[in-house]
């Protein structure tokens, strides 16, 4: 998935520098906070592990062909995302200057490919969800198998997409797209086995080297996460809610074609007084003030309507954990 | 030979090349990255129906192929890996291309040029690099990462992770012939031993980092990874050698008469 430099232009390149460098930054700030001077050869190694790990051809059963490790995820499982992502860009730098495995004008476009979804969504999104009550066996195969796809399946995308938007191929990006994520998708399969083999391994050797991690990456901070939920529950219900598509959603259209009519006609008794209840109880019917078609009552819905579903989410939550305890107790 | 005594001798190869001792090799860093980052920004640049553009950029490799007494045959080893992908790619343009050239009596798809032009643009940007891998060593590049604030912690990983490539590749190449030794007739690692064989080096590579740690804080490490590099600064010739190449990327890259023989041979295609 490395990609050459003759497939990006220049804006491309540097849009995709500027962004890695953006999570790199990021990323330096954490591991420089974390304060481990151990960590630092440690991921030098790893990250010359992962370099000639990637060299190893695996057979894959029942074919002829073999696969290779998927080092991203590997790195963020055994040494954090942050520092993983630090290792991955050391690796990416060495393979394009000795071995021009990706170029030097596409280096941003790699590392946000392989290493930032590898690290951070892998990690973020699957790895970490499913192993946070604890590491098991089972828990370790299905985040590898799922974190591996999910990762090689954005990366393809990001490919996509940049080569696309760098005017370098004729081909219409939706069918690049669909190979691209078809072949990688049975890629991303075996990766993932070859990662879980060598998780399990380490898990039965070394259990400590997975669980520290875990433990460390369990310790993050609610307050933070639900304050930038909510800002994004309101930009998107309040700000964003002005620019909503006029057009019918997917279900109105597919209504629209079957029966050519976006709204199914309701007139029996039972959907009456379905409708006057509903007209009496809606506090913003139609996404608006009552008797008022101003942006300020699209606005205001959409912030209410957010500020309500946080709400609950956040009661819900509090209920479920009252009765946790409850029930340990 | 199988892929890692390939890539261990390729490192050999190249670290030999970049510690000869010829004046480009004595350079300082910066000027040679700044200028191999500048001509592929501008080759990759090229329009994609502008073959003769695209062509005329060779004119800078010849002279730092030159300059640096490189074999060009050794250096298109190196395409294995690029051009399979840019070559797929670009197959597509002749054939979904609407745009049609005339040549004399003959007609042919637009995307004939923009293929020759994408494999082009790969050739010359791997040519490029090689270049300048094979005149500058890692540690010199990392000093140069360093003049322009690339931070210390990412130039330190790409340093630590050079020194041991050399060493975990040998390690991987011995269990790896040793697996071969054992498993005759067969083409890569069996799916039992997945986990145990490649477990084995990480736990390895694990207590090796440990004693790595020792070792380093036994010579004084806080923090920065010193080398020789670090302490030059850029002198005349550094920035003599800059202002010709990047006169030399400009010409070749914006000179009307060159332009206008690709312009020529494309048809006026944009």
């Amino acid at each position: 998935m490395h990609m050459a430099d003759a497939l990006v232009n220049p804006a491309v390149a540097g849009t995709m520098y500027v962004a890695s460098a953006a999570v790199a930054a990021y990323s330096i700030k954490k591991v420089r906070q974390e304060n481990d001077a151990r960590k630092i050869p440690l991921m030098g190694i790893m990250g010359a592990f992962v370099f000639a790990a990637q060299m190893l051809n695996f057979t894959i059963p029942g074919t002829g062909s073999s696969g290779h490790l998927c080092g991203g995820l590997l790195l963020a499982a055994l040494l954090g995302p942050y520092a993983a992502f630090l290792t991955m860009i050391a690796i990416l730098t060495i393979q394009c200057l000795l071995f021009a495995d990706g170029g030097l004008l596409a280096l941003g476009c790699n590392i946000w490919n392989m290493a930032f979804y590898g690290c951070f969504i892998g990690y973020f999104g699957v790895w970490q969800p499913l192993l946070r009550s604890g590491a098991s066996k089972a828990k370790i195969i299905a985040a590898s198998v799922l974190g591996s796809v999910l990762t090689l399946q954005l990366g393809s995308l990001s490919v996509a997409v940049e080569t696309t938007l760098s005017g370098i191929t004729e081909l219409p990006f939706g069918v690049f797209a669909v190979t691209m994520q078809s072949i990688h998708l049975a890629i991303g399969a075996v990766e993932g086995m070859i990662i879980a083999c060598v998780l399990l391994f380490i898990y039965d050797a070394r259990p400590e080297l997975i669980d520290k991690n875990n433990a460390a990456a369990a310790r993050f901070s609610y307050k933070k996460t639900l304050a930038a939920l909510a800002a994004a529950a309101f930009l998107f219900g309040g700000a964003f809610s002005l620019a909503a598509s006029e057009n019918p959603d997917g279900l109105e259209w597919s209504l629209g074609q079957v029966a050519g009519t976006e709204e199914l006609d309701a007139d029996s008794p039972a959907h009456a007084q379905a409708a006057a209840i509903q007209e009496a109880i809606a506090l913003l019917p139609d996404y608006a003030f009552k008797d008022s078609d101003s942006a300020y009552g699209t606005v205001f819905s959409g912030v209410f309507g957010s500020a309500v579903v946080i709400l609950v989410g956040v009661g819900a939550c509090v209920i479920g954990k009252f009765f946790r305890h409850q029930k340990y107790e | 030979m199988n892929k890692l005594s390939v890539s261990l001798s390729e490192i050999y190869a190249l670290e030999n090349l970049a510690r000869r001792k010829l004046w480009i090799n004595e350079l300082h860093p910066l000027p040679k990255l700044i200028v191999t980052i500048t001509y592929i920004a501008a080759l990759t640049g090229v329009a994609k129906y502008d073959v003769g553009g695209v062509l005329v950029m060779g004119v800078y490799l010849a002279i730092a192929f030159g300059l640096s007494d490189l074999s060009l045959a050794k250096a298109l080893r190196r395409m294995r890996l690029v051009l399979p992908l840019v070559c797929c790619l670009g197959l597509a343009n002749p054939l979904l291309d609407g745009n049609r050239i005339m040549l004399g009596a003959f007609s042919f798809s637009a995307g004939w040029l923009s293929l020759l032009t994408l494999a082009c643009k790969g050739v010359f940007a791997v040519l490029a690099s090689y270049q300048l891998i094979a005149t500058t060593p890692i540690d010199k590049i990392c000093a140069a990462l360093r003049a322009v604030r690339v931070p210390q912690i990412l130039v330190v990983q790409i340093l630590l992770t050079y020194r041991y490539v050399v060493l975990l590749l040998k390690q991987a190449n011995n269990i790896s012939q040793a697996y071969s030794l054992r498993a005759p007739r067969q083409k890569g690692l069996h799916f039992k031993v997945w986990g145990s064989l490649l477990g084995q080096l990480l736990l390895r590579s694990f207590d090796r980092a440990d004693a790595l740690y020792g070792s380093m804080l036994l010579r004084g490490f806080r923090g920065e990874y010193y080398y020789a590099a670090s302490a030059a600064k850029p002198r005349l010739r550094e920035v003599a050698y800059l202002v010709a190449m990047a006169a030399l990327i400009l010409i070749l890259r914006c000179l009307p008469a060159i332009k206008a023989v690709g312009a020529s041979l494309t048809g006026g295609l944009p």
